[in-house]
């Protein structure tokens, strides 16, 4: 197993836990998608494993080497690349700049702050970014592009790292239905392309289901399904997310949500009728 | 409790509770009081003669302030010059003892909360409590009086305020991003260059030159007491009752810092 994650527990402050003994084993190469409810301690379960929250109990291995407790932490952190929910660029510094500080973890001091990165680094940096379709903005500053082309910057900067496997933190979140889809595609496709492992935390079931074939369901901090993602039927999801019609929601997927709102409605009344 | 029920059974909203409100009148009616109280402690040694005559004494001084004496100008330019000189070298000095202060200061990047932090504050706290004139004076003794003296006045002046502007610029940047240099694996040195350092730049250009333009009026003052500049000329032709001079200098010196707040905002808004 590439990652091991064993009683994983989370406790902020002396609240309720917000991960209570989570067990996950993700194999190499393959891409989980994560999903329950707000709080159900998605964020903290990725945030456990490269230890941006520290777990309060509970082991995380990668690739055998024990990430939690200690002390070299940055060499295990280098091995893991992180994409955000909402981009987290640094918003002053140029596309190149952020996509080199992957290899924050590898290079000497002196090189990151006169940015003189070895050229086999600049030149994998170039290809990533090619790769991502962003070789055109090499020099424009972070805060001058799209939502989209924000998280091509946050895919770069983590695929520049090297690493054994991807956490992503609700990746499509600021985006909207049509860039979600591309920036998931993305990610899945450059997984693909590397073998790389990845963690998926997701809000959008359907968007999910749409990309991973496997998907882990938390519900107040424990694991409550773990399975292909063609078994989340509706009784699955009222065990990960509470009582609700899933037949209504479950199978359709943005852009029907989209028509259901803006083109005629099968029942009840026209909306606009009632405005005018 | 503000929602209340009224006669016609429909809910009613206030701000506060009758008693609040009350409340909140007394304590305005006590600042009224306090008020009065301390203009008649103020004003019962107050000369009335010497106040009526005010007028008169105002009138007399801006008679002997015109016309200027423009031909003083030429022992001013010197004098302008080591003016503009201390400012801009005091504060170029601040910069320097200041950042790495406020880095030690602020709460996301100080290497330790028991003891450097709060060296770091006392810092701040003791070059802030001391005027620049007080600065001078006390440096005018040790350094001797002239232009060094001044350097070093304002440069310790500068420390407080742009180390508790810039440390408080430092704890309010985005957290985020400084998690995503994290996560990459880099040292804490390489956050600071990656993830602080470009999101508190704006601040700190700011804070800079609007030090500078706070340095340029107050190295016209130190000279007061010895420590280079304009004041100096200014100090003398007042000991001289050479209000003619007295009349010039001030055209000068306002005529500076009118150039000065129209460079730093210039400069403020070529940053945001």
């Amino acid at each position: 197993m590439l990652l091991t994650i064993e009683g994983l527990t989370k406790r902020y402050g002396t609240g309720d836990a917000a991960l209570n003994g989570v067990d996950l084993a993700i194999p190499a190469g393959e891409v989980v998608g994560l999903i329950g409810p707000s709080g159900a301690g998605k964020s903290t379960l990725i945030r456990c494993i490269n230890r941006l929250v520290e777990p309060t109990a509970g082991r995380v291995f990668l690739a055998g080497d024990e990430v939690t407790g200690r002390r070299d932490l940055r060499f295990m952190r280098r091995r893991m690349g992180m994409i955000f929910q909402e981009f987290a660029l640094v918003e002053r510094l140029t596309v190149m700049e952020n996509v080199l500080s992957g290899r924050l973890g590898y290079v000497p001091y002196w090189r990151s702050l006169l940015r003189r990165y070895p050229a086999a680094d600049v030149q994998r940096a170039f290809a990533t970014l090619d790769r991502v379709g962003l070789l055109d903005h090499v020099d424009k500053r972070a805060d001058a592009l799209s939502g989209g082309q924000r998280q091509r910057v946050g895919i770069a900067r983590a695929l520049l790292q090297q690493p054994d496997i991807l956490l992503v933190d609700e990746p499509t979140a600021s985006l909207d239905p049509k860039t979600s889809r591309q920036i998931m595609r993305l990610i899945c496709e450059v997984c693909a392309e590397r073998s790389l492992a990845a963690v998926v935390n997701m809000h959008d079931v359907a968007l999910a289901q749409m990309f991973l074939s496997r998907i882990v369901g938390l519900r107040q901090g424990r694991v409550v399904y773990d399975g292909p993602s063609n078994g989340l039927t509706p009784e699955v999801l009222t065990v990960i997310y509470g009582e609700e019609d899933w037949t209504r929601s479950a199978q359709r997927d943005d852009d029907v949500a989209d028509e259901d709102v803006h083109g005629a409605r099968p029942h009840g009344r026209e909306p606009l009728a009632a405005v005018g | 409790m503000p929602v209340t029920r009224a006669h016609d059974g429909l809910p009613e909203w206030r701000r506060s509770t009758p008693r609040q409100a009350l409340l909140r009148w007394f304590g305005w009616l006590l600042l009224v009081a306090l008020f009065v109280f301390c203009w008649r402690v103020m004003t019962q040694d107050t000369i009335w003669a010497y106040f009526w005559d005010a007028p008169n004494q105002a009138a007399d001084i801006a008679a002997r302030m015109m016309p200027p004496r423009w031909s003083y100008i030429d022992a001013l330019w010197r004098a302008m010059w080591d003016t503009l000189a201390i400012a801009t070298l005091g504060t170029v000095l601040g910069i320097v003892l200041a950042t790495p202060v406020a880095f030690l200061a602020a709460r996301n990047t100080r290497p330790s909360a028991a003891l450097v932090r709060p060296v770091a504050l006392v810092v701040i706290v003791a070059s802030r409590s001391i005027n620049s004139l007080i600065w001078a004076l006390l440096l005018v003794t040790v350094l001797g009086p002239g232009v060094l003296a001044g350097i070093v006045a304002i440069a310790l002046r500068s420390i407080g305020f742009i180390g508790k502007l810039l440390y408080e610029a430092i704890e309010e940047i985005d957290k985020k991003q400084v998690e995503a240099i994290q996560a990459t694996g880099a040292t804490s040195l390489q956050v600071v260059d990656y993830a602080v350092v470009p999101q508190v730049m704006p601040a700190f250009a700011g804070i800079s030159v609007f030090r500078w333009d706070i340095n340029i009026r107050e190295s016209s003052v130190v000279g007061l007491v010895g420590a280079g500049g304009i004041g100096l000329n200014l100090e003398a032709s007042l000991n001289t009752l050479a209000w003619s001079q007295v009349s010039l200098i001030l055209l000068v010196i306002l005529a500076t810092v009118l150039v000065s707040e129209w460079v730093s905002a210039k400069v403020r808004a070529a940053i945001i």
